[in-house]
C-alpha cells in the first residue's frame, strides 16, 4: 500500500473477496522523513500514514516493511549505472521484477501468505490446474494499462500476484474509494520518478554520476556541439541539447544514439530515429515465443506488429512497420497478435536497434 | 486476545473507569471561586492527597501533568533552567543511555538549543544504570551538572534501578535527580519520600487509569522552570486548567494498583517466569534480555524480553498478531520502519539481535491462558519468521 487510491482500493477488493489480507507499505528510502514533503511518491512520511489510514479504515493489519537497501542496490544504482552506460532504464519496471515480486513476495511467502496484491492496471489469471502458465493482459482502461511494466515479471512470480483493479477505469476505482470512506480517494495519480522527487532526473544523475564531456556529432562526422554526460540524454530526445546553430537545412535534430566508451552523443534528422529491427536480451517468456506479434517498446506507446526469432543470444525483432524512439535499456514487451492484442507473451531488454 | 502489552497501556481498572465516567457529567473549574468551582476543587485536592499518599509524597509535591512525556520535560527542562539560572556553570546534563525517549530527546534538545552538555550513562548487559558509574561521572564534573535522570524501571526489559543510592550519588555532588517512574508505580513498591529523588514522573494509562493525565512529584524545595506560562496552576510549575475527571480518575487507579502491587507481584512473576521458561523450551536458542530472573527483585514482574536469532522483530510482531497475541518490538521512525532498540544496543546487543526481539508485558489482568496462547504459537511463529529472514537474505 504505497498510500495511494489504487492499492488502497485493491487490499479493498481483495478483502471483501474473502482474502485474509494484511496491508504492507514499502519504505525505500534510508531517510523517510526527507524523501518528499507533502506532494505524491511512494516513500514519504505522509504517504506512509495514508496508507496506515486507509489499512485502519479497512480494519486490516498494516505493517512497513523497510526496503530501503534492496531498492538502492536493486532499483536506483542500477538505474544510475544504465545512464552512466548510455541507456535509458524504467526503474518502475525493475521495482516490479526485483522488488514487489521478489523481495516482498519471497518474504510473504516465508511469513505464509499465498500472495502479492497491488493496486496495478492489469489483468490476470492463474488457473489452478495451471499454475506455471498465467495469463497477463492489459487492463480494461487503455488510459491505465501497466501490463508494460508487468510483463518482466516471470510465471513464478506472476502465480503469486493479485492485480484487482484490471477491469477498472480509473474513475471507478477513485468514486469506490469515495464510498468506501478512503480518505486517498481524491489524491492525485504519481507521474515521475518516486525516488527523484524533484523530477529533476538530469540534476539526479549529474551528482551521481558527475560530469563526462563528449561531443555531439551529426550524420556526417561533423562536431555540432558539446554535452555534459551522455546520462544527460535519452534516444528520441529533441529538446535540451544546447546545439546553438541550427542544422544546415533548418530542421530539428534528435539524438539518434549514445556511445559512452567514446562519449559521443549522436544527432540527427528525425527519420533516422526510425528503427525497423532490435535486438533484445534476457527474455522471459509467458507462453511460446511467438514468430509473430505485436510489441511495444516503452511504457506509453509505441506499438507495431514484428516478427520474432529467438537465439541463443537472445531475441531479434524485425518490425512490419518503422517505429521512432526505441531506446536501449527499456523493455520490448511481446503481446499476442489477435484482435484484441492484450495478451502478454513475454518481455525482453532492448539491447540495441538498427533503421 | 492475548494481549501481553501492558507496558505500552494497560486496561483502565473498572472503579477508575466508573470515576471517570460519573465525574465527567459534572461542571466546575478548580480555580472558580463559586460553588461548582469549589467542588472541583475539593474532588482535585482529595485526589492530590489520595495520589501523593499512594506514593510516598506530600500533596504540594504532586504537580499534575498530561502524562509521562510532560512530566519528563518538565523535569529535565525545567530542573535544568532553574539550576543553571542559579549558578551558570551548571550546564551539564546525565541521563541514562536506557533512558525512554522521553528524556533522551529532552536532554538532547537541551543540547542542541541551551547549549548544554548531555553526559550519557553507560549501562551495563542487564541495562542497569551503575551508582558507581554515576559516582565517577560526578567526580569528574559534579560542579558542572545541572540535573540527573534514570528511570526508575526501564521500559523494554524492566530493570529495576537502585535509585535511592543514584539519588544518594547525585546528592552528594549537590546536583537534583530525577527518576522516570512510569512503569514503576503500580508494578513494584514506590516510595517518593524514601527514593530521596527530587522529582519523578508517573502516568495513569500505565497503571489502570486513563491516558491523558500524570504527575511529575517535585518535591517542596526544589525549584523548577515551568514549560507552560498561564493561569499559575500547580505552585506556578504547571499552568492549565485542571483535569477534574482525569485527576479524579488517576487518583482512583493510583490507589487501587498501589494497593493491588503485592498481589500483582506474585501473581506476574510466577506467569512471567512460566512464559519465559516455557518460551525457551520451545525456542532453545532464544534469550532473555535484562536481569536474570532468579534476581526478581530486579526485574518489573510482568516485564518478559526476548531475542529470537535469525528473525526479524517486526515479522515475529506481525505473526503473533494474526494469532490474535499482542506484544511490542521496539520503537519505529515516523515512518513506521522498524528500528533496533537504543536500549538493547547500550546493552551490547548487536543490531541484528536487537532487531529479532519481542516485549511481553504482562498487566493486572493477565491470565495463566495468555501465558498458554504464546507458548503455543511461538514455535511455529519463530519457524516462519527464520525462514522469512532467509528468504530476505538470498533473494
Amino acid at each position: 500500500m504505497s498510500g495511494g487510491v489504487d492499492s488502497a482500493v485493491a487490499a479493498a477488493r481483495l478483502r471483501d473477496a474473502g482474502h485474509d489480507v494484511t496491508g504492507v507499505h514499502l519504505a525505500l528510502s534510508a531517510k523517510p522523513a526527507t524523501m518528499r514533503e507533502g506532494a505524491r511518491g511512494c516513500c514519504s512520511v505522509e504517504d506512509s500514514r495514508d496508507a496506515r489510514r486507509c489499512a485502519d479504515v479497512l480494519d486490516i493489519p498494516f505493517y512497513v516493511w523497510d526496503m530501503a537497501a534492496r531498492f538502492r542496490d536493486d532499483v536506483v544504482e542500477p538505474f544510475v549505472a544504465e545512464y552512466a552506460a548510455g541507456r535509458t532504464p524504467n526503474p518502475c519496471l525493475r521495482c516490479n521484477e526485483k522488488i514487489k515480486f521478489t523481495a516482498v513476495l519471497e518474504r510473504a511467502r516465508a511469513l505464509g501468505f499465498d500472495a502479492v496484491g497491488t493496486g496495478h492496471y492489469a489483468r490476470l489469471s492463474v488457473s489452478a490446474d495451471d499454475p506455471a502458465h498465467p495469463v497477463l493482459r492489459r487492463a480494461a482502461d487503455p488510459d491505465k494499462d501497466q501490463s508494460y511494466v508487468l510483463g518482466v515479471l516471470r510465471p513464478d512470480q506472476l502465480a503469486g500476484a493479485l492485480f484487482p483493479l484490471g477491469a477498472s477505469p480509473k474513475t471507478e476505482v477513485r468514486a469506490e474509494a469515495a464510498r468506501r470512506g478512503l480518505v486517498v480517494a481524491e489524491k492525485p495519480d504519481s507521474h515521475d520518478i518516486c525516488f527523484i522527487p524533484s523530477g529533476d532526473t538530469r540534476g539526479f544523475l549529474a551528482e551521481r554520476i558527475g560530469e563526462a564531456p563528449g561531443e555531439m556529432v551529426a550524420p556526417d562526422g561533423e562536431v555540432v556541439g558539446h554535452h555534459r554526460g551522455v546520462h544527460d540524454f535519452t534516444v528520441g530526445q529533441r529538446h535540451g541539447l544546447g546545439i546553438g546553430r541550427p542544422a544546415a537545412d533548418g530542421r530539428p535534430r534528435y539524438v539518434l544514439g549514445l556511445e559512452p566508451v567514446s562519449r559521443t552523443v549522436r544527432v540527427g534528422p528525425v527519420e533516422e530515429l526510425d528503427v525497423t529491427s532490435l535486438h533484445a536480451t534476457d527474455p522471459v517468456w509467458l507462453a511460446e515465443p511467438p514468430t509473430g506479434c505485436v510489441v511495444q517498446v516503452r511504457a506509453h506507446g509505441g506499438l507495431a506488429r514484428a516478427s520474432v526469432a529467438v537465439t541463443d543470444a537472445g531475441v531479434d525483432v524485425t518490425l512490419d512497420e518503422p517505429l521512432r524512439g526505441v531506446a536501449p535499456g527499456q523493455a520490448v514487451v511481446f503481446y499476442r497478435p489477435d484482435d484484441a492484442g492484450d495478451v502478454v507473451l513475454g518481455s525482453a531488454t532492448i539491447a540495441s536497434t538498427s533503421r | 486476545m492475548t494481549y501481553l502489552d501492558h507496558a505500552a497501556t494497560t486496561p483502565m481498572l473498572p472503579e477508575a473507569a466508573a470515576t471517570l465516567t460519573e465525574a465527567l457529567g459534572r461542571v466546575g473549574n478548580a480555580s472558580s471561586l463559586h460553588t461548582a468551582g469549589r467542588r472541583a476543587r475539593r474532588a482535585v485536592e482529595e485526589s492530590r492527597e489520595t495520589i501523593a499518599q499512594a506514593v510516598g509524597a506530600l500533596p504540594s509535591e504532586v504537580v499534575l501533568a498530561t502524562g509521562g512525556t510532560e512530566a519528563d520535560n518538565l523535569a529535565l527542562k525545567g530542573l535544568y533552567w532553574s539550576r543553571r539560572a542559579a549558578d551558570p556553570r551548571r550546564t551539564r546534563v546525565v541521563v541514562s543511555a536506557a533512558e525512554h525517549h522521553a528524556v533522551l530527546d529532552a536532554g538532547e534538545w537541551l543540547a542542541e538549543h541551551e547549549g548544554a552538555d548531555l553526559d550519557v550513562l553507560p549501562v551495563d548487559a542487564q541495562g542497569r544504570a551503575d551508582p558507581a558509574a554515576l559516582r565517577a561521572l560526578l567526580a569528574d564534573h559534579g560542579d558542572e551538572v545541572a540535573v540527573v535522570s534514570v528511570m526508575w524501571a526501564n521500559n523494554e526489559v524492566g530493570t529495576v534501578n537502585e535509585v535511592a543510592a543514584l539519588a544518594e550519588v547525585a546528592h552528594a555532588a549537590g546536583v537534583p535527580i530525577h527518576t522516570d517512574a512510569v512503569q514503576a508505580v503500580g508494578a513494584v513498591p514506590v516510595d517518593f519520600a524514601a527514593s530521596g529523588v527530587d522529582a519523578l514522573s508517573l502516568t495513569g494509562h500505565k497503571l489502570g487509569g486513563p491516558v491523558g493525565v500524570g504527575a511529575l512529584l517535585l518535591r517542596r524545595d526544589t525549584a523548577c522552570t515551568p514549560l507552560l506560562h498561564g493561569g499559575g496552576q500547580e505552585r506556578d510549575v504547571r499552568s492549565g486548567t485542571l483535569d477534574v475527571p482525569g485527576t479524579m480518575s488517576l487518583a482512583t487507579a493510583v490507589r487501587a494498583a498501589v494497593a493491588d502491587v503485592e498481589r500483582r507481584r506474585t501473581t506476574l512473576t510466577a506467569l512471567r517466569d512460566d512464559l519465559v521458561a516455557r518460551v525457551l523450551a520451545e525456542v532453545p536458542d532464544a534469550r532473555l534480555n535484562g536481569v536474570p530472573l532468579d534476581r526478581p527483585g530486579e526485574r518489573l514482574p510482568g516485564n518478559a524480553h526476548l531475542s529470537f536469532p535469525g528473525c526479524e522483530g517486526d515479522s515475529l510482531l506481525m505473526l503473533l498478531d494474526a494469532r490474535g497475541i499482542e506484544c511490542s518490538t521496539g520503537s519505529a521512525c515516523t515512518a513506521g520502519v522498524a528500528r533496533p532498540s537504543h536500549v538493547l544496543l547500550a546493552m551490547g546487543l548487536d543490531e541484528d539481535l536487537a532487531r529479532g526481539s519481542l516485549r511481553f508485558s504482562l498487566g493486572h489482568n493477565s491470565t495463566a491462558a495468555d501465558v498458554d496462547a504464546v507458548v503455543e504459537a511461538i514455535g511455529p511463529v519463530v519457524e516462519r519468521a527464520r525462514r522469512a529472514g532467509d528468504a530476505l537474505a538470498r533473494s
